[in-house]
């Protein structure tokens, strides 16, 4: 639902990243999404493709990787990645020693990760 | 002269500019040893319900303070004033949840002798989750008239929370709602969440919840001095 404002925030730190390296044109951005960011990826872009207009990146193309949510057992240092978060049978609980202390590693970033510029 | 392309390795993080300021409103509330709370829920679930309730029982023994955000109007900041106590409204104008920066625009005005300050979230269960406020402790809320499936629905909100307060469980009686299904799911989402029920009608569970909040004030307190 605020897919519009975190565009805003990637559009500050474009033009911030653009204009200390002297480019003359973004021609692509390349964001990772964590699967539990609560980005909406086709909100994300159609924000996207209206805040673009009039800016350094207004020709760029958007690529979103998607990152999967990840657990690590911070008792025996296994590590799963959940398929779907909806799954019914899914638990967070750890699968090889039961444990309860599974930590989150992926899957809630939301990072500006590469810009391709032309200079 | 000539175009030339070339990529440019950014890695920056587009919620930080939220995160740093939650990170400096955190350190503060510390500094004065204030135990914020954000509460998370969905509309109607019984967030300023709650805070009246568990507002009267602490307010003879501790200072409180609220902020209430949501989309338009005064109406809450108004009910928690009732009741004796400093709230503050931010209307948010659209915006589905409460960020740090709105916060910050109004830390000047709250007292730093406060012991807890409540913060109302936005009436959402799914964007306020994705936004840290620099709060000690937060709620989640799930009232009983929203039905039994909603842990594995919403998932951040209560992965991202400590407590989860189930509401109107006056209302039990006369809802299919299986309260053992969504306490056995939420704890699957996240095995440390404590579970209070309470009732804002009955007043169920609300002696245990001031008496938790009054212990992890201690506590954090302690950690802190």
């Amino acid at each position: 639902m605020h897919e519009l404002s975190l565009v805003a925030d990637l559009f500050t730190i474009i033009e911030q990243q653009a204009n200390q390296a002297g480019a003359k044109k973004v021609t692509k951005v390349v964001v990772s999404v964590g699967e539990l960011s609560g980005v909406v990826p086709e909100l994300f872009r159609s924000a996207f493709q209206s805040y673009k207009k009039g800016t350094i990146a207004d020709k760029a193309r958007l690529q979103l990787k998607m990152v999967k949510i990840k657990f690590k057992c911070r008792s025996c240092g296994h590590e799963i990645t959940a398929r779907n978060i909806m799954d019914e049978s899914f638990s967070y609980l750890c699968p090889a020693c039961g444990s309860k202390e599974m930590e989150l590693i992926a899957g809630r970033d939301l990072y500006l990760e590469k810009l391709e510029i032309e200079t | 002269m000539e175009q030339k392309k070339k990529e440019l390795l950014v890695l920056e993080d587009i919620l930080g500019s939220n995160k740093k300021i939650a990170g400096q409103i955190r350190k503060k509330l510390e500094e004065h040893g204030i135990l914020a709370v954000n509460l998370l829920s969905a509309p109607g679930s019984g967030k300023t319900s709650l805070l009246e309730k568990i507002g009267l029982k602490l307010k003879d023994n501790y200072r409180l303070g609220v902020i209430e955000g949501d989309i338009e109007t005064e109406r809450d900041a108004e009910r928690i004033r009732k009741i004796g106590l400093p709230a503050w409204q931010i209307t948010t104008h659209g915006a589905c949840h409460l960020e740090a920066k709105m916060l910050a625009q109004i830390f000047d005005q709250i007292p730093a002798d406060l012991d807890f300050l409540f913060i109302e979230n936005v009436g959402n269960l799914v964007c306020p989750a994705s936004f840290d406020l620099g709060e000690g402790l937060r709620f989640v809320l799930l009232s009983v008239p929203e039905g039994d499936d909603k842990p594995k629905k919403y998932p951040e909100a209560f992965l991202t929370s400590q407590v989860l307060v189930l509401t109107k469980c006056d209302l039990l009686p006369y809802l299919p709602f299986d309260t053992d299904r969504v306490i056995k799911e939420a704890l699957e989402i996240n095995p440390h969440l404590k579970v209070f029920k309470t009732s804002a009608t009955t007043g169920e569970g609300l002696d245990e919840l001031c008496a938790f909040l009054e212990a992890e004030l201690k506590e954090r307190r302690s950690q802190h001095a």
